[in-house]
């Protein structure tokens, strides 16, 4: 338990703290003594394969799931006990859409503004601007059931902020927009940042997101397996990625690992090296198997190399394997 | 845009009312807005009235408390009314269901709104639609008699009466729709709604004096007393017939027990209603 000052101080160092966090569901775990914090003003993501644990979080810190073991804090707030004055703060956007299909998207911002105590002028002049920025003006009359998965994502995210929250949770916002609409998104989440210090949590399994946030998690079977800029994630992969196809890859992994010392590892029928100087490892090794190797491809490390460096999964397999 | 000053706190009055009142109107306007359950609500009861009036009409004998001359169809019709109080509660609080499966309920529940205001906005709008429909049937059935379908009779209902009617049916109407709110909170699907409603809210409806009178003793008649909602029934009938100053019997109870037992049971259902909306829980997350 923090004493008031101290929550004082987390409160200006850190908008959304998470320490200890585990849960359960049944038998599985499906998140494992997180913690970590998240800074004003700034964008942060939890990256990580489906079945991860991003979406039990976001449920909890949306004040959805009850707290099993550890704490949290929102803005200083506690989530155990303080639920109730953490739902004014926080602007949710859910994965699964909230909306009324039976009813028009101005009446679903209207309910919702109400749910917050909005009404009258200051209502309508919120709707407004929410309508506005997310390109929604001329389908405010449309019955939202009627309306795409993309357009039905973006009344949702009018939805979360409506009432200013200072503190914004998206559950994979950019599922179903095209690429179009995903640009417009981040153009619009980083203007509230900027202009408006609203400090963003998101969930998201597409890397070239993650690559929007100031930091990220990476999320993997319930453990946060690396956290940092997206910069210091890559650099910690040292140097540059190789990802070698062959036809017999066991038999060549052996002999990479004889003549060089370094062992690759198997990812997804291909072997995978991380080496401080690539191209010129890139030659020896093609000196050394001219026959054996079908392809190699060199490249700086991407996001999903710093989670096959932490993992040793694949992207995609880990999210079949849980 | 961003004004976290002008936002009512958290337990303010406006957080209170302002939820509510857009929750119930909520459900006012989509139930309207899906034309089957408007019929579905209102139609099957006034068939069953037609049809079990006509048929039962011969072999029907008034309970000693009612005056000899009564058909069965007078007999049938407050619990008619009661029937379509009980339907249309249904169909609003089975769309808890349908909220938690297409996610509306998360959006609410992660709002500032307090849980008893989530509860009371949509226990309002089912009763509002409920008490409708009710009077609908209530002032337009025994005009049913002009086309040959219903006995000439009287409902006795008065002007000055009209007050006091609809302030029943809006108690009873708001205690059924508690009723269906705390079935339909733990379900899973709406197929389990309705499993609960044949095996238990019709068999309530049809054991609570409605369809058929309680006799002095025997086992029925003690299900009939022990069934609450034979309170919201027989005091209905006492509304509808205030002239007729029925008397006191087994199976008939008097006005003032029949509006404190409808309180209670009104006012227990809410309380557990509250109660389970406060859980959170996995259930409620999509």
């Amino acid at each position: 338990m923090l004493s008031k000052p101290q929550i004082q101080e987390t409160a200006l160092t850190s908008r959304i703290r998470v320490a200890d966090i585990s849960h359960r569901y049944g038998d599985r775990l499906a998140l494992n003594q997180l913690c970590f914090d998240v800074r004003p003003a700034e964008i942060f993501g939890l990256l990580g394969p489906n079945g991860g644990g991003k979406t039990t979080l976001f449920r909890l810190l949306s004040t959805l799931l009850p707290l099993q073991s550890g704490t949290a804090n929102i803005a200083g707030l506690d989530l155990a006990s303080q639920a109730q004055q953490i739902r004014t703060l926080i602007g949710v956007t859910f994965q699964s859409p909230s909306l009324d299909g039976k009813l028009t998207v101005l009446e679903n911002l209207k309910h919702q503004a109400h749910l917050y105590g909005i009404s009258g002028a200051p209502m309508r002049e919120r709707i407004e601007n929410a309508l506005q920025h997310l390109g929604l003006t001329d389908r405010r009359h449309d019955l939202a059931e009627s309306l795409s998965g993309g357009l039905k994502r973006r009344v949702e995210i009018a939805k979360g902020l409506l009432h200013s929250p200072q503190v914004l949770l998206l559950d994979e916002p950019s599922t179903g927009l095209d690429p179009g609409a995903r640009h417009d998104l981040w153009k619009y989440l980083k203007q509230l940042q900027h202009n408006e210090g609203v400090t963003i949590l998101i969930t998201t399994h597409l890397m070239e997101e993650a690559e929007h946030c100031d930091r990220l998690g990476i999320l993997h079977q319930g453990e946060l397996v690396a956290l940092g800029t997206p910069d210091e994630l890559r650099a910690s992969v040292g140097g540059d990625c190789l990802t070698i196809h062959a036809d017999h890859l066991e038999q060549l992994s052996d002999q990479i690992s004889a003549k060089f010392g370094v062992t690759p590892q198997l990812v997804n029928h291909s072997l995978r090296l991380e080496h401080s100087r690539g191209h010129e490892f890139l030659k020896e090794l093609i000196d050394a198997f001219p026959e054996q190797v079908t392809s190699v491809s060199l490249g700086k490390p991407t996001l999903e190399d710093v989670f096959i460096h932490e993992t040793g999964h694949q992207f995609w397999q880990a999210e079949e394997t849980t | 845009m961003n004004q976290p000053a002008s936002l009512p706190a958290a337990g303010s009055a406006k957080l209170f009312l302002l939820p509510m009142m857009t929750l119930a109107q909520r459900e006012v306007v989509r139930f309207l807005r899906q034309r089957t359950r408007v019929i579905g609500a209102l139609v099957q009861p006034i068939l069953f009235w037609i049809l079990f009036g006509a048929g039962l009409r011969g072999s029907f004998k008034p309970p000693e408390w009612a005056a000899s001359s009564m058909t069965y169809q007078e007999y049938f019709f407050p619990g008619v009314a009661v029937m379509i109080l009980m339907f249309t509660a249904i169909f609003s609080t089975i769309s808890i269901i349908e909220d938690r499966k297409e996610g509306f309920l998360q959006g609410v529940l992660v709002s500032p709104v307090p849980r008893i205001s989530i509860v009371l906005g949509k226990l309002l709008g089912g009763t509002i639609l409920a008490v409708l429909q009710a009077v609908l049937f209530i002032l337009l059935g025994p005009l049913l008699n002009i086309v040959g379908l219903a006995p000439d009779f009287e409902t006795g209902i008065t002007l000055a009466g009209f007050l006091p009617l609809v302030l029943f049916l809006f108690l009873l109407g708001f205690s059924l729709t508690a009723l269906g709110y705390l079935i339909a909170w733990p379900m899973e699907s709406t197929q389990g709604f309705h499993a609960i409603m044949s095996v238990f809210l019709m068999p309530m409806w049809l054991l609570s004096g409605s369809f058929f009178p309680a006799g002095e003793s025997g086992w029925l008649s003690w299900i009939i007393r022990a069934n609450p909602l034979t309170y919201g029934v027989t005091g209905l009938r006492r509304i509808l017939a205030p002239e007729a100053g029925l008397p006191s019997a087994p199976g008939n109870p008097s006005m003032s027990v029949c509006l404190i037992v409808t309180t209670v049971v009104c006012i227990i259902y809410v309380a557990i209603a509250v109660w389970m909306t406060l859980q959170r829980s996995t259930r409620n997350a999509r």
